[in-house]
């Protein structure tokens, strides 16, 4: 090791050698090449993920399913699959998230949708067949047995062609335990003067008449549905929430201030509580009644199923009664253009015979088959109530988030509705607004 | 006036003896080690370009596009075409036809209140404690940084577990029912705590960090003239480390104005939580697609954000003149 000449050698000389054999040029090559690999070879990935599809051999169906819990799950892949064997198709599933799928419909419909999706009756699909986002499947409903005319009347567009296949629905009442009933000795209320006094019966007997959430926002809107229907009729409702009326009515305020009188019979704090707690407590007997949708059997062990009963909400004016209710019906929809389309209408000729139907209703006992083809043979008494119901139902309202615009209904009414549950006597002053904000939403385009 | 060749500067300190040169060119300065190959350059030109392609593909185009975006009434479906222009319907229907707006505004103002006058103090404050040479400090300084790093989802379910109304730990310890979540007097300061706890930790680290690299010969010299901790530290360090004041500043500000997760994760914004990105999300993504009215919100929010970044960046400019 001779001696360093320069003040620079000297320096040099301290930096060990395993490192000045790195040079600052040579780690910057090394990383960019490593970036470039890896970039490479996703790129690559992606490219190599489409399906090739077709070919020999059964054609492939893509399926996008919201159905994320485990038990619609299951249920959807056994259906599926016995549909798709029906119909002669391989049947690809996409399970996304319930309500990721929901929030992303619009970027969904837009890129490159699966084949057959599900989706909802009512406004909302009759909002993207305006727009050209789905596919229209009138011949399939030409082939189609067991749907009663009030079901294609759901499944129309507004240009007269049908959209829409549906599944299931579940209709919206008040539910109740029978033993709670029977060991108070309630009865069943056939008017609105009927149930208020149940209510303050209940009251005297430390229960809460009414179990009450509204943390999502969207709950409340079936208190809202069945009672602007009760007293102003299903023709009103249908058009108020077609933009055609206007909630300055002095008929809407009516609806507001009959809820304010049912208020004190509804469970306090249900800003914070959401449907599940609500159904919950309906459980454990805490709540006497709860205005929700059949699914609130999922809240309930299956050894108390059986002790699940519900009543119509009962009428307010006896000259409109009480045949109308909310019933909303999920299904399917076709994508534009699907990439199969004679498959996918073969799949959904499948899923629109009862025994897809019953393939999925007999996993989840809170919804009911649509066709009046069905099985009910294995119903439980519940789901036979159900049926009925809507049989004998005049009207049939597909809930308000779903028969108005969804930009309306998320960001006008659900804040709009929560404002009021908070202040119930600021009814003039909220309505107000809503008209003012509908007036620029639904006059947009 | 001497037409003796002068000797560059740069010449002392080129490895070789120094010595007189021979009168260089006029011109740009051409020494080896300043020239850039042609590789180089590419490379340099690359590492440069690619970033700030990103930059301005993903920021500063979307940014541009809001703007323009929130003087139409666009619903996000169909393509370019069907964009109806309206001039600024959207931003008067912002202020005067949108329930939600002033209760948001009041409370970005109250979350920027809460964390300039206590969450931010209090991380200054335990910075400062913790800059010794404490036995555990290595333990204190993880445990208050540690709700930096935890995931939202994870936050979210934590305090979901004490604020719960019916099976929390606050209501179960306090013997209370209050439902700090729905009550909507209550739920904004409920948050306020869960988001100032996360806070506070962040600008701790923040400031620890700018703390040692204070000249530690400053404080002695104010511990010789006889001051108290107080007082050293309120005259001699905090002036020194203003950069470091002005940097806590803005991210105090600008986590204000962002603040979004922890109210998202409860109710989407709702019901005595609502704040302005908030309901810019609620507005933009999802089903409702007032791509229109929610880039109006957006672009609201940028504006205030400008003020103060405005400030900030007037404040620096000046020091450095």
């Amino acid at each position: 090791m001779s001696r360093p000449q320069s003040e620079s050698e000297y320096l040099s000389r301290l930096v060990p050698p395993s490192v000045s054999a790195l040079s600052r040029r040579r780690f910057l090559q090394a990383s960019a090449g490593a970036g470039g690999l890896v970039g490479l070879s996703a790129l690559l990935a992606a490219c190599g993920g489409d399906d090739s599809g077709g070919g020999s051999g059964t054609s492939t169906v893509t399926f996008g399913s919201n159905q994320s819990d485990d038990v619609p799950k299951k249920a959807y892949a056994t259906m599926l699959a016995n549909a798709g064997k029906a119909a002669g198709v391989d049947v690809k599933v996409n399970t996304v998230d319930h309500n990721t799928f929901q929030e992303n419909i619009n970027n969904y419909l837009q890129g490159k949708p699966d084949d057959v999706f599900t989706w909802f009756a009512g406004y909302r699909m009759q909002f993207f067949a305006e727009k050209g986002l789905i596919g229209d499947v009138s011949d399939v409903w030409a082939n189609m047995t067991g749907m009663s005319d009030a079901l294609k009347t759901a499944s129309t567009g507004s240009d007269g062609k049908q959209y829409f296949v549906p599944l299931d629905y579940y209709p919206w009442a008040v539910f109740y335990r029978k033993s709670v009933f029977a060991e108070k000795g309630y009865q069943v209320p056939k008017t609105l003067d009927e149930f208020k006094a149940l209510g303050t019966q209940m009251k005297k007997d430390g229960l809460v008449p009414i179990a009450f959430a509204d943390k999502d926002g969207w709950p409340a809107f079936g208190t809202f549905d069945i009672l602007n229907m009760r007293i102003n009729g299903y023709q009103f409702h249908v058009d108020l929430m077609a933009g055609k009326e206007a909630w300055t009515d002095p008929k809407v305020k009516t609806v507001f201030d009959t809820w304010r009188g049912l208020l004190p019979l509804h469970q306090e704090g249900s800003l914070g509580r959401t449907w599940q707690e609500a159904a919950q407590s309906l459980q454990k007997k805490e709540a006497g009644t709860y205005l929700l949708g059949m699914f609130v059997g999922q809240q309930f062990p299956a050894a108390d199923q059986a002790d699940l009963d519900f009543f119509p909400f009962p009428e307010v004016d006896s000259t409109i009664g009480a045949d109308t209710l909310d019933a909303p019906i999920d299904g399917f929809l076709m994508a534009k253009k699907p990439r199969n389309e004679a498959g996918a209408k073969k799949l959904l000729g499948a899923l629109a015979k009862p025994a897809a139907e019953q393939d999925y209703v007999t996993s989840d006992p809170t919804v009911i088959a649509v066709s009046s083809d069905a099985d009910t043979s294995k119903y439980s008494p519940l789901q036979l109530k159900g049926v009925e119901l809507v049989k004998n139902a005049k009207n049939i309202a597909q809930f308000l988030d779903r028969d108005t615009r969804p930009d309306f209904s998320s960001t006008v009414m659900i804040p709009s509705i929560q404002a009021w549950i908070k202040s119930p006597d600021d009814v003039d002053s909220i309505l107000n607004s809503v008209e003012s904000q509908k007036k620029t939403i639904f006059s947009a385009q | 006036m001497t037409d003796l060749p002068t000797v560059p500067v740069g010449a002392m300190s080129e490895a070789g003896a120094p010595g007189l040169r021979a009168r260089r060119p006029a011109g740009p300065r051409r020494s080896r080690a300043h020239r850039l190959s042609r590789t180089d350059k590419t490379v340099l030109t690359v590492m440069v370009a690619v970033p700030t392609a990103l930059v301005v593909g993903l920021v500063w185009l979307p940014a541009l596009a809001t703007v323009i975006l929130s003087f139409s009434n666009w619903d996000g479906i169909g393509g370019l075409g069907t964009i109806h222009w309206i001039g600024f319907d959207n931003y008067q229907n912002v202020v005067t036809n949108y329930p939600p707006f002033k209760p948001a505004i009041e409370h970005n103002l109250i979350w920027l209140a809460v964390m300039f006058l206590i969450a931010t103090p209090l991380g200054m404050f335990l910075a400062v404690l913790l800059d010794r040479q404490l036995r555990a400090s290595r333990f204190y300084q993880t445990s208050f940084f540690l709700p930096v790093v935890l995931s939202l989802a994870l936050l979210g379910f934590i305090w979901q577990l004490i604020y719960s109304s019916d099976q929390g730990l606050l209501n179960a310890v306090l013997g209370t029912k209050v439902d700090w979540y729905g009550d909507p007097s209550v739920n904004l300061w409920a948050v306020l705590v869960a988001a100032s706890w996360r806070h506070t930790g962040y600008i701790m680290l923040l400031y620890l960090a700018g703390l040692k690299a204070v000249d530690p010969s400053l404080r002695e010299a104010a511990q010789m003239d006889g001051a108290s901790e107080r007082r050293a530290f309120f005259s001699v360090v905090f002036p020194v480390m203003r950069p470091v004041n002005v940097i806590i500043l803005v991210v105090t500000v600008i986590e204000s104005l962002r603040a979004f997760d922890l109210v998202w994760v409860i109710n989407k914004g709702r019901n005595g939580l609502e704040l302005i990105s908030a309901l810019v999300t609620n507005n933009v993504v999802g089903e409702a697609s007032r791509i229109g009215f929610g880039s109006a919100l957006a672009t609201i929010m940028l504006v205030i954000s400008l003020v103060f970044i405005t400030i900030y960046l007037a404040t620096v400019m000046r020091e450095d003149t």
